[in-house]
C-alpha cells in the first residue's frame, strides 16, 4: 500500500469532518473498552499473567536465534518446510513460487496484518492469482479496494448500510430486491459466498499469532473459523510470520493467549485457537498437502538491541489502539500504513522510516492510556518520545518548533534569568488577557486557539509559589 | 549470503552469540524446551471434578455453547437422536472412526443415519469426540486424525462434541500434559483444534453474532462424571 503517513495532519483532517466515519468510531469508544475492561475483572490473575507475557517474550528476544533453530527443526521434522525472507520482496517471491508450483489459481486467506505489511494482495493479482479474503472485516475492505482500519476489527471504519451497496455491487448471483437491512443477513451472504472459495482455492494462506519451538507448531487464533478452514481444506498452507512470533514451549504460548483473548475483544477465550504442525500425515483423511512457512524479519532485527526492541513483544492485540484518544478521533486510516494507534505510531518510523512516518508519534496527547492496557508492557509513550527526539536530532519537525524550542532552552538554562523574565512577564500577560482572563489570539500558536481559548496566566509564577509553600510547610513543622 | 544467514547473523551479533555448546543461552534456552516452566495457572480452574464439571459447564455457556451430561456412552445416540429433533435437524450425523464413538449403541435409534469420515461441506450436523475439556474457559481441544477429522470441527451447522468427565482439566497447561502423554514430547497432531463456543463475528458495526464461517451452534456431551 502507498504510505500516506506523511500527510498524517491532512489525513486526520479530513477523517474528524467524515460524518460516517465518526459514527463508525463510536463503536470503539462504546465497545471494546468496556469488554476489556469487564474481562480482566474477572481474571484476578491478570497482572501477573501480565508479567509473565512480557517475561516470556524478553526471554525470546535474548535467545531469539537459538528458539528459531528449533523451531526451523521442528518444523522440518513434521515434514513441513520453512522459508526465510529478509524483506517484503522476498516473501512476495517465496509466496509466488509456491502458488506456481502448485499452479496455483485462486488463494484464501485468513486475516494477516503481515501480508497487508508485504502487499501480497496486490502482488499476487498483478501475478495472475486470485486472492480472497476470508475473515468477514477483511473481506468487506477487499471488495471495497480498502485497507485494514484496525488491525483486530478492520471494517470498524465501516457502518452497516455501506456493506450493504457493497454487497448489492458485489453479489450479482442473488436477487436484486433481497433484504439486507440486518447484519445477521449480510453476514449470512457472506458466508454462503465465502463457503464455496474456500473449496475453490488451491493453496490456503494465514498467518501466525505464535510460532512454538518446542514442536514447530504455528497458531493461529480467530473467532470465525475462517483462518481454520483456510489453513485445512486447500492443498498447501502457507503460514507468513514474522520471526518475533517464536515462543520456547506450548506452556509459554498458553500463558500469553489468556492476556491476548482478553485484551483484544474482552473475550474470556478465543473462539478458535488452531495448532498446525506439518502437512497431513498418512492417518489424516483431511488437511493439507503441503505446509510451509515463510520466516519474515523485514527490519524486526534492526530493532533488537535498540530503544525500540521493546515494541518487538507486541502481541497485535489492538488494546491500545481500543483505548487511544487520537485514534478514536482519526481511525485507522489517517495513520497512513499498517498498523496504527499507538504502536503504529512505534513500529511505522522503524519499519518504513521516520523521514516518512515522523508525524505519527507527534499524534500523542501522552495520557498513558496505552502502556496501561498493553498486556505486553511495551512502554509507548517512551518510545514515541525517543522518536520525537530522533526526529528533532535530524532536523525534521517545523522550523517554528526548531527555533522555539532552542530559544526555551536557552533561557531554562539560565534559571536566574528565566525565574525574572516570567517574574516580569506575568503581570504584563494577564493584562493581555484581558478582563475574560484569556486569550483568543496568540502569535504562532493559531491551530491551538481556533478551537479554544488559553487561560491567561493570573497572579504569580510556580517557582513564587512553591517558595511560599516551603515556608508554610515549614512553619507547619517548626 | 542467504536470507537466513544474514537475518540470523544480525541476530547473533546484537546478541553475542557464540557456538560453544555451554554457551549459557543455549543451556538456558534447551533447559526450557525440555522442561517447560508452569507459569501462572489461574486458581478459578484448580478444583475437584466435580467442582471442574460444574465449572466447564458454565464458562461453555458464558460462551453460547449448549451442554448436556448423561451418565455413560450408551446414552449418547438417545440424547443426540433428541437434540436433532428439538432442532428440526434431518435424522443424519457424520462422525470420524473414534472407537469410543462407535462403539456406542447407535443401532438403537433406527431412523438415524450415521455416516463416517471427514466432511465435504454437504453435512448438517457432526459429531466428534474430544481429547480434552478446559474448565477454566469451558474450552475443547479437538486432535485431528482419522478418529476426528478436522473438516467435522468447522464445516457443519451444528457441532456436536462429546467429552468425557475424566478429562476435563482445571486449565490448558493440564491439557497440553495430557498431549505430550499421548503424542509425546516435542510431537504434535497435525492439526489441534482448541475450541470455545460456536463461531462468531463482530465485524459489522461490533455487533455480535454466531456462525461466521464455522458452525452456529456447538453442543456438548459430557460422559460421566456427576
Amino acid at each position: 500500500m502507498q504510505i500516506t503517513s506523511p500527510t498524517f495532519k491532512a489525513n486526520a483532517h479530513e477523517a474528524l469532518h467524515d460524518a460516517q466515519l465518526q459514527r463508525a468510531l463510536g463503536n470503539v469508544r462504546s465497545g471494546f473498552i468496556h469488554k476489556r475492561a469487564k474481562a480482566v475483572g474477572a481474571l484476578p490473575e491478570f497482572e501477573e499473567l501480565r508479567d509473565n507475557a512480557k517475561a516470556i517474550k524478553d526471554h525470546v528476544l535474548e535467545h531469539l536465534d537459538i528458539y528459531l533453530e528449533t523451531y526451523e527443526k521442528k518444523v522440518e521434522d513434521a515434514g513441513g518446510k520453512v522459508h526465510w525472507a529478509e524483506t517484503a520482496a522476498e516473501a512476495r517471491g517465496i509466496i509466488l513460487d509456491i502458488c506456481r508450483m502448485n499452479n496455483a489459481r485462486t488463494v484464501t486467506k485468513g486475516k494477516s496484518m503481515l501480508t497487508e505489511e508485504i502487499e501480497l494482495n496486490d502482488f499476487l493479482e498483478a501475478s495472475g492469482i486470485q486472492p480472497v479474503e476470508t475473515d468477514l472485516g477483511e473481506y468487506i475492505i477487499q471488495l471495497r479496494g480498502e485497507h485494514p482500519s484496525h488491525i483486530i476489527a478492520p471494517a470498524v471504519h465501516l457502518n452497516k448500510d455501506q456493506v450493504e451497496q457493497d454487497f448489492r455491487r458485489v453479489h450479482t448471483e442473488f436477487a436484486q430486491d433481497r433484504d439486507l437491512t440486518e447484519p445477521e443477513q449480510l453476514l449470512s451472504e457472506a458466508r454462503q459466498v465465502l463457503r464455496q472459495k474456500y473449496f475453490d482455492a488451491d493453496v490456503g494462506i494465514t498467518g501466525a499469532n505464535f510460532l512454538v519451538a518446542e514442536t514447530g507448531t504455528s497458531i493461529i487464533v480467530t473467532n470465525e473459523g475462517n483462518g481454520d478452514l483456510t489453513q485445512t481444506l486447500p492443498r498447501v498452507h502457507i503460514v507468513v510470520a514474522s520471526i518475533e512470533k517464536v515462543v520456547p514451549t506450548l506452556d509459554d504460548a498458553a500463558q500469553i493467549l489468556r492476556v491476548l483473548a482478553r485484551s483484544a475483544t474482552g473475550q474470556e477465550a478465543s473462539v478458535y485457537t488452531t495448532l498446525s504442525t506439518g502437512p497431513r500425515r498418512d492417518n489424516d483423511p483431511d488437511g493439507p498437502e503441503e505446509y510451509h512457512v515463510i520466516l519474515l524479519d523485514n527490519g524486526r532485527s534492526a530493532m533488537l538491541g535498540t530503544e525500540f526492541q521493546d515494541a518487538l513483544r507486541c502481541i497485535r492485540c489492538g488494546a491500545c489502539i481500543n483505548h487511544c484518544p487520537v485514534y478514536h478521533a482519526v481511525g485507522g486510516h489517517a495513520y497512513g500504513w499498517v498498523y496504527p494507534g499507538p504502536i503504529g505510531a512505534v513500529v511505522t518510523p522503524s519499519l518504513v522510516g521516520v523521514d516518512k512516518a515522523g508525524h505519527l508519534p507527534n499524534a500523542s496527547t501522552f495520557c498513558g492510556r496505552c502502556e496501561s492496557v498493553c498486556p505486553m508492557r511495551i512502554p509507548l509513550p517512551k518510545m514515541m518520545r525517543h522518536w520525537r527526539e530522533k526526529e528533532f536530532e535530524r532536523g525534521l519537525n517545523p522550523a517554528v518548533a526548531r527555533y522555539g524550542l532552542k530559544f526555551w532552552l536557552w533561557f531554562a538554562k539560565r534559571p536566574r534569568l528565566y525565574r525574572l523574565a516570567t517574574y516580569l512577564a506575568m503581570p504584563v500577560m494577564g493584562l493581555f488577557g484581558g478582563h475574560k482572563r484569556r486569550f483568543r489570539f496568540l502569535p504562532f500558536a493559531g491551530g491551538w486557539v481556533r478551537y479554544r481559548d488559553l487561560p491567561a496566566p493570573e497572579g504569580r509564577t510556580f517557582m513564587q509559589q512553591w517558595r511560599d509553600r516551603q515556608t508554610i510547610n515549614q512553619d507547619a513543622r517548626g | 549470503m542467504s536470507g537466513r544467514d544474514a537475518i540470523m547473523n544480525r541476530i547473533r551479533n546484537v546478541l553475542n552469540a557464540t557456538d560453544a555448546e555451554d554457551d549459557p543461552r543455549r543451556v538456558a534456552a534447551s533447559a526450557r524446551i525440555d522442561f517447560p516452566p508452569r507459569g501462572v495457572i489461574p486458581a478459578r480452574g484448580q478444583l475437584g471434578l466435580d467442582g471442574r464439571i460444574k465449572l466447564f459447564k458454565k464458562m461453555a455457556e458464558t460462551a453460547a455453547a449448549t451442554v448436556e451430561k448423561v451418565s455413560g456412552p450408551g446414552e449418547v445416540p438417545k440424547r443426540l437422536a433428541a437434540y436433532l429433533r428439538k432442532h428440526n435437524l434431518g435424522a443424519k450425523l457424520r462422525m470420524g472412526s473414534d472407537k469410543r464413538l462407535r462403539s456406542m449403541p447407535w443401532a438403537e435409534e433406527r431412523a438415524l443415519q450415521v455416516a463416517i469420515g471427514p466432511s465435504d461441506g454437504s453435512d448438517e450436523v457432526t459429531v466428534s469426540h474430544a481429547l480434552a475439556g478446559i474448565a477454566e474457559t469451558g474450552t475443547l481441544a479437538l486432535a485431528s486424525g482419522r478418529d476426528n477429522p478436522t473438516t467435522l470441527n468447522l464445516l457443519p451447522e451444528h457441532h456436536i462434541v462429546v467429552v468425557n468427565a475424566k478429562d476435563i482439566t482445571g486449565d490448558m497447561e493440564t491439557m497440553l500434559d495430557m498431549l505430550r502423554e499421548r503424542f509425546g514430547k516435542g510431537v504434535m497432531p497435525r492439526t489441534l483444534n482448541v475450541i470455545t463456543g460456536p463461531s462468531r463475528s463482530a465485524d459489522i458495526e461490533q455487533t455480535l453474532l454466531l456462525g461466521a464461517h464455522g458452525p452456529r451452534a456447538l453442543h456438548i456431551v459430557i460422559v460421566g462424571g456427576k
